[in-house]
């Protein structure tokens, strides 16, 4: 049966709302890593500790693996679709990205592998409104790649974190990228187009992205994942020290140095607050529950306002 | 207690026989509520990579299971004790990097022998 060798799903409870309605056990033989919906809601893109990246189409509760995209030589890291729903972008151990392309056949291509990292690559992130990738890896360094006459190239490296960089988030404009690190900082880079008014120097005509704010001090473990709300402007951070933290930015800072500051929080110490009240979609796919080991901070676009209470957050090493 | 007797991946003795690790090399720290962090600087024998990176799996893994408290794990090389060590720390602390290598079939067959326990 479906899910069965690893646990009883039944027993997990859904919680307010919320019901499993597929358990799709059937497509990798690893740990799945990231999920990811297509951005029309009609895919889902699994990567797994396989090597492997399972396409799922959907049909209300019926899940069918369309395809599997295979070339990586180890573990798949993270996958994300790009705005534009033809388009995907995996990485993996292996230190590469791979972007692959998709027509209305629903045949999938790649059409370039990425090399620029020299370590593993943890993350790939698409820019909200354009074909620009971001990665984020062990070498320490985010990059960022697009399509410059039929290649897809690396066209920025952002160095500053002292250690593996897990995740990397854009805010709402594209504008500003913030990425969390091993080294238990978070760090607001903003980018900055030839011939801007601040006299940033861009070499080849080309936009140069800058660090505006680093947030050190707040954070005691690695930060494994941070989330850019596009509805509020909060940061929001997932911690190896068992916390979530949400900042928000100064609304009288400068936009070149930008200062963000710890939320609202519990006067008996550094507890975060974080509540979210969302109006959720109607229907909802659990996935197979996997050894993933850290917890996961995303807004949802359909998040409609964030309240704030206490809830201690903690999760099994 | 808990590590003493893991067993080399290599020789047929106990790291602590090797003197890969001793009492002094465990600090014990505590950061909340009944919750600890555990910080292991241990000696490899040889300068050999892959075995260093092998051995700090084998405390990882004996230790997550066996501490019967709340806790959080650094490991370590001790300082001085190898040309690659911070490529080596940052490899054993990678969470991710040690739970796929947890479900590469060889590593863990390996990983599984050096930390059974003794009868």
């Amino acid at each position: 049966g479906q899910g069965l060798s690893r646990g009883d799903p039944m027993a997990l409870s859904p919680g307010q709302g919320w019901s499993c309605r597929a358990v799709l056990g059937e497509g990798h033989q690893r740990t799945v890593r990231r999920v990811a919906w297509s951005p029309c809601g009609s895919y889902l893109a699994s990567a797994s500790f396989d090597a492997t990246t399972c396409i799922w189409k959907r049909h209300e509760d019926d899940f069918q693996c369309i395809t599997t995209l295979e070339g990586h030589e180890n573990e798949v890291k993270s996958v994300a679709w790009a705005p534009s729903g033809t388009l995907l972008a995996t990485c993996s151990r292996d230190k590469s990205v791979w972007v692959w392309e998709v027509d209305e056949e629903e045949e999938y291509e790649c059409v370039s592998v990425l090399n620029s990292h020299t370590q593993d690559v943890k993350h790939v992130v698409w820019h909200p409104n354009q074909e620009l990738l971001a990665s984020a890896s062990y070498d320490d360094t985010v990059k960022l790649y697009q399509e410059e006459e039929d290649d897809w190239v690396c066209c920025a490296t952002l160095e500053g974190h002292e250690s593996t960089v897990w995740s990397v988030a854009f805010d709402r404009s594209g504008e500003r990228l913030a990425s969390c690190s091993d080294d238990k900082t978070v760090r607001v880079w903003r980018r900055y187009k030839p011939g801007n008014e601040e006299g940033v120097a861009c070499s080849d005509n080309e936009p140069t992205w800058k660090c505006v704010c680093t947030l050190s001090g707040y954070h005691t473990r690695t930060i494994y994942d941070v989330a850019w709300c596009h509805l509020t402007g909060a940061l929001a951070t997932a911690c190896g020290d068992d916390a979530i933290r949400v900042f928000e930015e100064s609304a009288t800072g400068d936009p070149r140095q930008p200062t963000f500051a710890l939320a609202a929080h519990d006067s008996a110490g550094p507890a975060v607050t974080l509540h979210c009240s969302a109006s959720v979609l109607s229907t909802s796919v659990e996935a197979e529950p996997s050894r993933k080991k850290r917890p996961r901070v995303s807004f949802s676009r359909h998040m409609s306002l964030m309240a704030r209470a206490v809830f201690p957050v903690s999760f099994l090493e | 207690d808990i590590i003493r007797t893991i067993r080399d991946p290599e020789k047929p003795n106990t790291l602590e026989e090797l003197e890969v690790v001793t009492e002094s090399c465990v600090e014990v720290q505590e950061i909340g509520e009944d919750e600890y962090l555990v910080t292991i600087r241990f000696t490899p024998t040889v300068p050999h990579c892959s075995l260093a990176t092998l051995i700090g799996l084998c405390l990882r893994i004996k230790l997550q299971r066996c501490l019967p408290f709340r806790h959080k794990l650094e490991i370590y090389i001790s300082e001085g004790t190898h040309s690659t060590e911070e490529d080596i720390n940052k490899q054993i602390n990678d969470k991710e990097r040690v739970a796929a290598a947890m479900e590469n079939p060889n590593l863990r067959e390996i990983v599984e022998q050096c930390v059974v326990e003794p009868d």
